[in-house]
């Protein structure tokens, strides 16, 4: 089945081709070409993925290579796939929501003009972000970012007769834009040290030492860009929230399961190439993200904007965990939070499609209409809320953790921040969320109108939520993630390289204040006993994952992490339920009291006006001076150009007729005038030309006479 | 005595005559004959030069080159008469002057 895996991202290709051509004459109008090439990767991602759990491996590698510009004997680049445990992971996770997504389209675009248009969009995402997922080498996977920012962009902006969408549409590709071109620094600068792209020779490369130092801390934070665009990490993230300006399955699809991960699965995919001091700004802009973007969800009222900014604060967790060298927490919550922020999204289109609004102020009481999307809502924000038993639990807590033993490790008493942040915050996801379902489920109906004419969906849209929310459960993580997503092997070699310095004087730095992110680069191999011993890195290669286990501080971290975690997500559930349900406070007079707050909250901390007054008036004032440059220096000196040459011409024309003609003429005339003097001695008399002849001779003989 | 001089004053004559016949003769024919008259007295020079100055006979050659020559002008010149009389019905040279500018 692996040997095929090339073929996964091609059938959507396919189905995108076919679509975009005849889709309208297709019977359905062809959705259900989509969803079968897509049902289709979905069959051989678990047939993959079976294989990968068979084999058990923490190690599993299949990686085919393809020479694809070659010149000479010598490769440029190639092309193929890598399919190690955690790109079989992601296989499953993006087939499986984007079957889902494409099941629930039938039911949710019934009956738009452009129907058969939308699924060729969902299949060339699905194409891209496939080969995202498979991409060896860094020139693929920004190829297929390409494609995926591209794909987004097409479908936010599918309802493009709104202005309000097309502008979202606009404003995620053009923001995207600027995290891609960090990115596309960081690659120019790999290919120009290491002189490669793929993946393996990077690192390969890295640890021969060909790019070290400041550069690679550079070319990391350069990739890293490119997941801040994509993976909507502060200051980048104004764009997500506007993309839920897109039809409700595009939201649950690309912007909160599968293409903002995809900033999160590069930065897991790229992991032994960053430095100590780029995981240390990863960790920072995940906390500064998860942290703000929480607080903004906490003063929505459009049940998609929560969920937007709720997406933003969870990938800022999963971006944190993997900078505090949570590599398997990162990856886990990028897993279980696809599951269940599709099943919210999701279950948000239900609502939407049943009551035809997205303010949650009109809302309430639903859950007697909409049995089926309470339950499965609820169970999803369970999940998101970290309650135990759901999945959210599982891998929050993985990334509390790593967050906590990261603070604890570090001599900087500062990096405690991370767990004590994430920690508040966590209880901000499960207050905000539980504030979501209230409002919109629980109470009484607020708009009677509305109420009365929701009704459940149909069959085709609430399975798909009961299949995301039946995978919101822990035990389906829980025991092999752990062991088959490991951090990455040469990540300790890659640390020892890197290092200048001996293992047991690494530990020094590490201790000194001087030297705080050092315990991030290798977390795992921090054992003092065993650095002292001088033993060599590789034995701490060998067993990357062992370490957590056995480690005091890290099941230490693991536990108080868990149980804080756990009373906070009960805090804020609780709070909710108070303010919300009970009515003990209410939630208009402290808004009032605190209006400033509220304001700057529902503002979403003003970015937008901030961009506006600087990023987007600053190059409205650059171009407006530009144009300025452009209209009086440039076409000022094009203008006198012309003028010089017009009055240089006419000196010329001058000279042309004057001297030249004249000249011309000159001679034409004298011809003309001695001609008609000479003409007169031709009188044809020969007795004149004898004269003439005798007379001659008569005066050269004279002359020669005297 | 026969003296180069008196060869020289007899050519003169001789040319004088033949350049006068050539300058007042309207009639083609008659300047033809003045022309004769101009190449006899330069044979004359030739010749008496030659005898009295030059130990070859390198004038007399030239002149008998030169009754050639002037035999053949005469047929080519009587010849280009005979044209013009059959043209214009007249010998007369001032008749001939069509190229006149």
């Amino acid at each position: 089945m692996i040997r095929y895996a090339y073929l996964i991202p091609f059938l959507p290709l396919a189905s995108f081709f076919i679509n975009i051509a005849v889709g309208k004459r297709l019977p359905r109008k062809g959705d259900w070409l989509s969803l079968a090439t897509i049902a289709a990767g979905l069959l051989m991602s678990i047939g993959i993925f079976y294989e990968v759990f068979r084999a058990y491996d923490p190690n599993f590698r299949y990686h085919v290579v393809f020479p694809w510009l070659t010149i000479g004997d010598r490769a440029l680049f190639n092309v193929g796939i890598l399919i190690d445990n955690v790109t079989a992971v992601m296989l499953l996770v993006v087939t499986i929501v984007s079957t889902l997504v494409h099941l629930f389209s039938i039911g949710y675009m019934h009956g738009d003009p452009r129907y058969n248009r939308f699924f060729a969009y969902l299949s060339i995402f699905s194409f891209s972000m496939l080969g995202l997922v498979l991409a060896e080498s860094f020139l693929f996977i920004y190829i297929f970012w390409e494609l995926v920012g591209l794909s987004s962009y097409l479908l936010i902006g599918f309802w493009f007769e709104k202005k309000s969408a097309s502008d979202a549409g606009k404003k995620a590709f053009i923001v995207n834009r600027v995290g891609d071109f960090g990115f596309l620094i960081g690659i120019l600068i790999i290919y120009a040290t290491c002189g490669v792209l793929g993946y393996d020779q990077v690192f390969l490369a890295i640890g021969e030492g060909k790019l070290a130092g400041t550069l690679l801390t550079l070319a990391g934070i350069g990739v890293f860009c490119g997941a801040v665009g994509k993976s909507a990490q502060f200051p980048l993230h104004v764009w997500l929230p506007d993309a839920m300006e897109g039809p409700t399955p595009v939201s649950a699809l690309i912007h909160a399961a599968t293409m903002v991960a995809a900033g999160v699965y590069l930065v897991g995919r790229v992991y032994p190439m960053f430095t100590p001091d780029a995981f240390l700004f990863i960790a920072y802009f995940g906390l500064i993200t998860l942290f703000i973007t929480a607080s903004i969800a906490l003063a929505q009222n459009d049940i998609k904007k929560v969920l937007a900014y709720s997406t933003c604060s969870q990938l800022g967790y999963m971006i944190m965990g993997l900078g505090v060298g949570g590599y398997t927490a990162g990856l886990a919550h990028l897993t279980t939070h696809a599951a269940f922020k599709a099943c919210l999204f999701l279950g948000s289109g239900s609502v939407i499609h049943a009551v035809h609004s997205q303010d949650i102020q009109e809302m309430g009481g639903l859950r007697k209409k909409l049995p089926i999307t309470f339950v499965t809502f609820l169970i999803a924000t369970l999940a998101i809320a970290g309650v135990p038993g759901f999945s959210g639990f599982y891998s929050k807590d993985m990334i509390l953790a790593a967050a906590l033993e990261f603070g604890m490790r570090s001599a900087n008493p500062l990096h405690m921040i991370f767990f004590l942040v994430a920690l508040f915050t966590a209880g901000l996801t499960a207050f905000y969320m539980f504030r979501l379902v209230i409002l919109t489920f629980f109470g009484t109906p607020r708009d009677h109108h509305k109420y009365d004419h929701a009704h459940e969906s149909p069959a085709n849209m609430w399975v798909p939520l009961v299949v995301l929310a039946g995978l919101s459960f822990s035990f389906w993580y829980s025991g092999w993630f752990g062991t088959l997503v490991q951090k990455p092997k040469s990540m300790a070699n890659l640390a020892a390289v890197s290092a200048p310095a001996p293992p047991a004087h690494a530990m020094e730095q590490a201790a000194a204040p001087e030297a705080p992110a050092a315990p991030a680069a290798a977390p795992h191999d921090a054992a003092p006993a065993e650095g002292a011993h001088g033993a060599p890195p590789a034995a701490h290669a060998e067993s990357p994952g062992a370490a957590s286990h056995d480690d005091p501080v890290a099941q230490q971290a693991h536990t108080y992490a868990m149980y804080s975690s756990v009373g906070v997500g009960t805090l804020g559930i609780f709070l909710a339920f108070v303010v919300y349900s009970f009515g003990w406070i209410n939630p208009a007079r402290v808004a009032d009291r605190l209006k400033p707050l509220h304001s700057f909250l529902q503002n979403k901390w003003y970015f937008d006006e901030l961009y506006e007054a600087t990023v987007i008036n600053g190059s409205k004032a650059f171009s407006r001076g530009c144009a300025w440059f452009d209209n009086t220096v440039v076409d000022g000196l094009v203008n006198l150009s012309a003028q010089l040459g017009v009055f240089l011409s006419f000196l010329v024309g001058k000279f042309d007729n004057g001297v030249v003609d004249g000249a011309v003429n000159g001679v034409a005339d004298a011809a003309i005038g001695s001609g008609s003097v000479l003409r007169r001695l031709q009188t044809g008399k020969l007795y004149h030309y004898v004269f003439v002849l005798a007379g001659g001779a008569l005066l050269i003989f004279l002359i020669k006479a005297f | 005595m026969m003296t180069l001089e008196k060869f020289l004053v007899i050519s003169a004559a001789l040319f004088c005559c033949g350049l006068y016949t050539v300058m007042t003769r309207r009639n083609g024919v008659a300047v033809l004959m003045g022309v004769e008259l101009i190449l006899n007295s330069a044979n004359i020079n030739f010749v008496a030069f030659s005898h009295f100055l030059s130990r070859v006979m390198g004038g007399q050659i030239f002149a008998v080159f030169v009754i050639v020559l002037a035999a053949a002008e005469a047929a080519v010149a009587l010849a280009i008469f005979l044209r013009l009389f059959a043209t214009t019905g007249t010998v007369e040279v001032d008749t001939a002057d069509q190229l006149r500018g």
